[in-house]
């Protein structure tokens, strides 16, 4: 078991985690988060494992590479939706909100429902 | 020349879409309808280049997998890559009438629909598992920045919702891509095809594969994982929907495909191509259903999508273990379903985008005494509806026709039902569509209309959608042509 | 009781997931991977114009990968900057006055800038390159926006536009250039090779950092907002 290896493992076990906190968790940054929890580990598989011989392998570090910039490319524009989100709704989760409340005045009541 | 459609078929949605961003939306418009034309003539051109002479690998800079990245640039390829322009020229040249030009953040949806063009035609050539991922990611993001432009609260919600699903699916494939360059040493898909059919299998590479399928069905909506496409896609404004649900969600639904039919054979399972055409069939009647119990017209057809895009996952069972000539007839259904759902359902966002812009609202019951005012789009939207419900001589029916076909010839009869009451229940929401639209009693008289142009282009691809059961054959030859491998 | 439940269930689902994966990754370690990428790039490295390998592989061997990536950057700021309000940066609740802040401003800025140019300079035989520089530099820029100084270039506009273009337009053209040329797409003359890609490397980091300070600044929200179609607004 080289160290290379390990680093696999322990993105094995941040991947697992990261699902957990993905699935579990409502706020939108700590899902945010969570999600940049998984991607960490996907990364540090792609490099430990094919590093598991000890010989470094550009390949991988480059395809990191290139996965970083698109997971902050991700992870910044989610930022940005989720705080004009909450500036809009003052929410921090996507549970849909209390019943007619966010509804426009004009809407008359009687329409709404299951169709006829 | 090929060498030159391919440059030009990689650079202009690219070099439009950098274009677009330094105009505003008036000029962004007009430099659009030139690059739409060279987009439409290159895929044209590239099309007959391939029905002529045969597929072929095209080297990006030179250098050939596993160390560079390949194209495969084949009949598959460029039948959804004509598909992607005729749909994509339809959407584009519907949103440059219909979208409101004194907004200012419209301006910045020319770049983001190029940007979307270019995913999609990377994701259709693209060879190199690790390219594919980027190419997602490009459809992605570009298609959640179209769903949140300029929208309130509730889009922002859809938007995010789809951003969140889409990530996670992502990462799921790139995890399975990781673990078989861990195995393989390679990220080419041909690649990989090779060594695993040359040597033994290892049993240990099903999970990547399931990984791998699991994140581009997350990405797809399967059943049950379709929570994030209804509201993301009904939201939209009507362009953007049609372009999403025509062409989006079939870029990660071909990567499957591609994955399943190279690899699947190997490492892939009855069990797993059965658990994963149930989990279609139940699509199709889930979302048939809650297509029809739908309060808002969007929301009918996002459902729709749904339902429709169940259909495409019987691929997966329909050529596991059964004979080269069946699983070729299931991969025909399949490929003309895709295009037949690509075109009706563009059709259909366009139709009801049309539709809502007339009575000013956007629920089925607001529709009463439309068919007087708005005859045309309304009939768009049902000749695209004829398509989904498959009946001939409809795209729609020749697909259904060939899966129905590959169910029995494969001794798999059960799918028989799935197809026949997807279509009768698609059959029960287009109609609850058209009764609501012919109900005279109505308390308003005010239609707005829309220009002659913007109920033609859905006409068109409703007509395209119509006609496909007639050429099918064609169609399908070029589709199936051999892949000779010969790099150029 | 339903709430312990699902965690339960949920906890149980992802840690079968894990060790799954932990199983894969234990498995595929045993084994030798049948092609030899590696060796296959140190024999091409010469041919690629830059001694490091990782720089070879994202901007020759790969670079389809790479202009795809900055695209994926570009449409980010993009959707960002169209959120923005126009004048977010006169927003006088984003100002921080902070003696401290200032102090290390005057210290960290020109240091973080001399940084940033040498992690783009080392880019070719050592780690570094056009994204750690362009992040650095955008880090900079975040604290000096935090500090009060305004940027005019990052208002909405033609220039902030131009700036997010820029390096993906010259990456762009270098590609069209070599099809042009006669090569494949994105396939560089041998003998341009090194400086084609040091013209590349230091656009992209000015894009870069203008993607990611852009995406910094127009997190505030506008007023104008669009209703559902149908919707009155």
């Amino acid at each position: 078991m080289t160290s290379a290896l390990l680093y696999a493992f322990a993105g094995v076990a941040l991947c697992g985690i990261g699902l957990f906190g993905f699935l579990r968790l409502q706020h939108l940054l700590r899902k945010l988060m969570a999600f940049n929890l998984i991607g960490s580990g996907v990364f540090l598989i792609m490099v430990g494992l094919a590093q598991r011989n000890g010989q470094p392998d550009p390949v991988p570090q480059a395809l990191v590479l290139t996965g970083i910039v698109v997971a902050i490319a991700a992870t910044a524009l989610a930022v940005v939706l989720i705080r004009r989100y909450y500036h809009l709704s003052g929410q921090t989760t996507l549970a849909e909100p209390a019943a007619k409340s966010f509804r426009p005045k004009a809407r008359s009541v009687n329409r709404e429902g299951a169709p006829e | 020349m090929t060498l030159w459609l391919m440059a030009g078929l990689l650079f202009t949605p690219l070099a439009w879409a950098v274009l677009t961003l330094l105009l505003d939306f008036s000029k962004g418009r007009v430099v659009t309808w030139l690059g739409i034309l060279v987009q439409v003539l290159v895929s044209l051109g590239l099309w007959a280049a391939v029905a002529s002479d045969g597929g072929f690998l095209y080297l990006l800079g030179g250098w050939q997998a596993p160390l560079g990245i390949e194209l495969r640039v084949d009949g598959l390829a460029v039948t959804f890559v004509l598909l992607t322009a005729l749909v994509a020229a339809a959407c584009g040249w519907h949103a440059s009438i219909y979208l409101d030009p004194g907004k200012p953040w419209h301006r910045y949806f020319w770049p983001l629909f190029w940007f979307l063009w270019a995913g999609l035609n990377a994701v259709w050539l693209g060879g190199d598992l690790f390219n594919l991922y980027v190419g997602l990611e490009l459809i992605s993001l570009a298609a959640v920045g179209l769903v949140a432009l300029g929208g309130q609260a509730d889009a922002l919600r859809a938007a995010i919702r789809y951003l969140m699903a889409a990530l996670l699916g992502s990462l799921a494939y790139l995890l399975g891509v990781a673990l078989i360059y861990g195995q393989f040493g390679t990220l080419s898909l041909a690649g990989v095809t090779e060594l695993i059919n040359s040597g033994d299998v290892q049993s240990g590479l099903t999970f990547p594969l399931i990984l791998m399928l699991l994140g581009l069905a997350l990405k797809t909506a399967l059943f049950p994982m379709h929570g994030w496409l209804p509201p993301a896609h009904g939201i939209a404004k009507s362009p953007v929907s049609a372009l999403l649900s025509a062409l989006v969600v079939k870029a990660s639904f071909y990567i499957a495909a591609r994955l399943w039919l190279d690899l699947g054979g190997d490492l892939g399972g009855y069990a797993l191509a059965q658990l994963i055409g149930v989990l279609g069939s139940l699509a199709v009647i889930w979302g048939s259903w809650l297509a029809f119990r739908q309060a808002k017209l969007k929301q009918v057809v996002a459902y729709s999508s749904v339902a429709q895009i169940g259909y495409l996952f019987l691929l997966f069972p329909l050529t596991w273990g059964v004979t080269d000539a069946i699983s070729q007839q299931a991969q025909q259904g399949i490929t003309l379903q895709v295009v037949s759902h690509a075109l009706a359902k563009a059709a259909m966002f366009l139709a009801a985008g049309n539709l809502i812009m007339s009575v000013g609202s956007n629920r089925v019951d607001a529709l009463a005494g439309v068919s007087r005012f708005l005859p045309f789009s309304l009939f768009s939207f049902g000749l695209a509806g004829v398509s989904l419900m498959g009946l001939p001589p409809t795209g729609g029916f020749a697909a259904k026709w060939l899966l129905l076909q590959a169910s029995l010839a494969s001794g798999q009869w059960w799918w028989l039902g799935v197809l026949l009451a997807g279509g009768l229940l698609s059959a029960a929401y287009v109609f609850r569509v058209y009764r609501a639209s012919f109900i005279e009693a109505t308390d308003t008289d005010q239609f707005y209309h829309p220009s002659r142009s913007l109920e033609v282009i859905p006409m068109i691809l409703a007509l395209m959608s119509l006609g496909l059961g007639l050429v099918a054959e064609p169609v399908l030859s070029v589709m199936s042509l051999p892949f000779e491998g010969a790099s150029q | 009781m339903r709430r312990f439940f699902g965690v339960t269930v949920l906890a149980a689902v992802c840690l079968a997931f894990a060790g799954a994966l932990m199983i894969t990754v234990w498995h595929i370690s045993g084994t030798q991977a049948p092609v030899d990428l590696p060796g296959l790039l140190v024999e091409n490295l010469e041919a690629s114009g830059v001694e490091h390998p990782i720089t070879a592989v994202l901007l020759n061997f790969r670079s389809y990968d790479t202009l795809l990536e900055i695209g994926v950057l570009v449409i980010a700021g993009i959707a960002g900057i169209s959120m923005a309000k126009t004048t977010s940066l006169e927003d006088p609740l984003l100002r921080t006055s902070d003696s401290l802040l200032y102090a290390l401003q005057r210290w960290f800025v020109p240091l973080m800038l001399v940084l940033a140019g040498y992690l783009l300079w080392a880019g070719s035989d050592r780690p570094g390159g056009a994204f750690q520089a362009g992040a650095v530099l955008a880090a900079s820029g975040v604290m000096m926006r935090l500090g009060g100084i305004p940027m005019e270039f990052l208002r909405p506009g033609v220039l902030l536009r131009l700036g997010l273009a820029l390096g993906f337009s010259v990456f762009l053209l270098v590609a069209v250039a070599s099809a042009l040329a006669g090569d494949a797409f994105l396939a560089y003359p041998e003998a341009f090779n090194k400086p084609l890609i040091l013209v590349i490397e230091t656009v992209l980091t000015f894009s870069i950092a203008m993607v990611l300070l852009a995406l910094f600044v127009s997190a505030p929200v506008n007023g104008a907002e669009e209703p559902e179609e149908g919707e009155r607004g």
